[in-house]
């Protein structure tokens, strides 16, 4: 599974400043109270704390004054294949800047070593608009400055992947959907049954363990009219999402109701689940397509009051 | 001040944890071990207080199912840190003083198996000029390690001593996940993994949590013949620049130190060191003396689940006073990239 979100962060004068540098091909670095330069510049001294005002236009060469080789490199990094991180004091500074160096193995690096440098030739005012490589002292291309408005706004696209197992109980709930049952587990203690079943009774904290076949029809105890469009949705609005209390449940299930116009459904409606074709199921929830209304009369608000 | 111990503890670690990120079913276990501990049950605990990330399990609002494992009706008072459960224990010894109760029970868990750890953790680090580029954690702890091999404060033979030591010591641990020493020349030949860190110099990816049980006064009687009387607890950070921090001594660990009044007399320092030369830097911070027993539980590079390890160092020094081989003890947690946040926990036994 990827969670992924694209931050949109505004910068302020500090980092805009030095970002819109970046997208000029230009290492602006900001004056500590102690007198030294720093890159990327703090928006507030890290020891008095006061403002960082004073900016400084420096040269893109600089020397490595620490390294490692990155043998495994993870997604999103400069490069996809080894290379080296340095902490990269730029000429001028007196603090080291954290950035990828070009180089081809860990035997092409050592403390102590010049480095300028590499600009792209998109720029967008970020740390990606450079790497650093070796500097050999023969600059092919001259930098044209990039013209524009000064940087204020970034966007910063996170993604992280994850591989989930399921807990036992969960287990078990993902097999019998797969055979077209539902199934959940009744606390020991206080005997509820929850579905899909729990590591712990939220109100016991122990294991839920008895395994309990659930009925397919069960009460809408509340629900919401959805209206809003949303990235990724597959239903066109409005439609229904509500809490189904299956018959034999003690917990709602959250679930769509369809089959019916959004503004007939109604607290205490009887409905029943509406599998997808069998040649659709998984192991997921998404086999029950939808809640449907069953025909049957409205149940009782004192039937389901305690389970709101 | 009120008086305040560590009176409980129990743990769970492992390389991997076959089940949910929330781990409710693994703290279940947990809890009842507590229980088993003090004699006590849910109604004697006053506060709860937790340390867990979202961004480690990978949903919203994870900490809210791990509540499961308590057990919440009639309601607790419950609260949550984004840190490692030892700054949730520095909340509850809070809550303590505040006399609002005289009992806490804090833990932490994290699965961090379940995606990339040291990718994960970039997003920790400044979003605007460090996260775009994905600097892993383990690069990051690599480029402080260099610093210090560069400036004569270490070398590679004193960061391969620390594994050892840990490493065997961990052979005595049930919840190592890497245990076995051998020696500092075996470990010297091994490949590079972060130049100049190999595999050995970076705690292992550990799933786990933890919890330990506070309780103020003669209540911590009740619960343990010879409670571990936290005498000083403390925490502090660094700058979130890493180019402004001189990575090769931990300001924030000195500080917290400090603010303890020192660390004279501390037999046993339970030190969180996730890489084998930031128990280097972490030793001198503390002032610890040369014969202070560093991480007799193997430390840091033998299990480090996230969220928790801080937690065990803590109780695991806790142990120490418990069973009579110390009457003073130290247990530290870190945080964050390349030692930015310590915090230090002395404990001590009374006879």
């Amino acid at each position: 599974m990827t969670v992924a979100f694209d931050y949109t962060r505004s910068t302020g004068p500090v980092i805009g400043r030095f970002l819109t540098g970046l997208r000029d091909a230009t290492i602006v670095g900001g004056r500590l109270a102690d007198g030294r330069v720093a890159v990327p510049p703090p928006e507030f001294d890290p020891v008095s704390h006061q403002a960082v005002t004073e900016f400084v236009e420096l040269p893109d060469t600089g020397t490595v004054t620490s390294w490692t080789w990155v043998s495994e490199p993870v997604a999103g990094q400069p490069f996809e294949r080894p290379f080296a991180w340095a902490l990269i004091t730029v000429d001028g500074a007196g603090t080291p800047w954290l950035h990828a160096v070009d180089v081809a193995s860990p035997d092409d690096i050592e403390t102590g070593m010049r480095v300028r440098a590499r600009w792209s030739e998109e720029r967008t005012g970020s740390v990606n608009d450079l790497v650093f490589e070796p500097d050999t002292g023969d600059r092919a291309v001259a930098q044209t400055p990039a013209a524009g408005d000064d940087v204020s706004r970034i966007v910063t696209p996170v993604g992280l992947d994850y591989h989930y197992a399921a807990s036992p109980e969960e287990s078990s709930f993902f097999r019998g959907l797969a055979e077209g049952r539902i199934l959940g587990q009744r606390c020991p203690k206080c005997r509820k049954v929850y579905v899909p079943p729990r590591g712990a009774c939220p109100t016991d904290g122990v294991p839920t363990a008895e395994e309990v076949e659930l009925s397919q029809v069960g009460t809408v105890t509340t629900f919401c009219i959805v209206n809003v469009p949303f990235l990724g949705q597959k239903i066109k609005p409005p439609y229904v999402s509500a809490y189904v209390l299956l018959d034999g449940a003690d917990i709602a299930l959250q679930h769509l109701i369809l089959d019916i116009p959004a503004e007939e459904v109604r607290m205490g409606m009887r409905v029943e689940a509406v599998w997808k074709p069998r040649e659709e199921w998984g192991t997921s929830i998404e086999n029950i397509s939808h809640f449907a209304p069953a025909d049957e009369p409205d149940a009782d608000f004192d039937s389901y009051k305690h389970h709101l | 001040m009120r008086d305040v111990a560590v009176v409980g503890f129990a743990q769970r670690q492992m390389k991997d944890f076959d089940g949910s990120p929330s781990m409710a079913e693994l703290l279940v276990p947990i809890l009842a071990e507590c229980y088993e501990q003090t004699g006590w049950a849910k109604k004697d605990i006053g506060f709860w207080c937790s340390g867990s990330s979202d961004y480690l399990a990978g949903r919203s609002f994870s900490f809210v199912s791990a509540i499961d494992a308590i057990g919440v009706l009639p309601p607790v008072n419950e609260s949550h840190v984004e840190m490692d459960a030892a700054w949730a224990l520095y909340e509850a010894w809070l809550k303590i003083q505040t006399g609002e109760v005289d009992t806490a029970l804090v833990f932490g868990f994290g699965k961090a198996s379940a995606g990339v750890l040291r990718r994960t953790l970039t997003l920790q680090l400044d979003p605007y000029t460090m996260t775009p580029l994905w600097p892993d954690t383990v690069s990051l702890a690599a480029l402080q390690a260099r610093l210090g091999l560069d400036a004569g404060l270490w070398d590679e033979a004193a960061l391969a001593e620390v594994v050892n030591r840990s490493l065997t010591d961990a052979e005595k641990n049930e919840y190592a996940v890497r245990a076995g020493g051998s020696s500092v020349g075996e470990l010297l030949a091994r490949p590079m993994f972060a130049d100049p860190l190999r595999k050995h110099d970076c705690a292992p990816v550990t799933d786990g949590a933890a919890a330990i049980v506070l309780a103020a006064g003669d209540r911590a009687y009740d619960a343990n013949q010879r409670p571990a009387w936290i005498t000083g607890i403390a925490h502090s950070s660094d700058g979130l620049h890493l180019g402004t921090r001189d990575l090769t001594i931990s300001g924030s660990a000195e500080r917290a130190a400090a603010a303890v009044g020192g660390t004279a007399g501390v037999q046993v320092a339970e030190l969180h060191a996730p890489f084998s030369h930031q128990e280097l830097v972490l030793r001198s911070a503390l002032g610890l003396a040369d014969d202070v027993a560093v991480s007799p539980s193997g430390g840091a590079l033998a299990a480090n689940p996230m969220f928790s390890a801080g937690a065990i160092r803590i109780g695991e020094a806790a142990k120490r006073i418990w069973d009579g081989s110390a009457d003073k003890v130290l247990g530290h947690a870190t945080s964050g990239p390349a030692l930015q946040q310590n915090l230090v926990c002395v404990m001590e036994g009374r006879n």
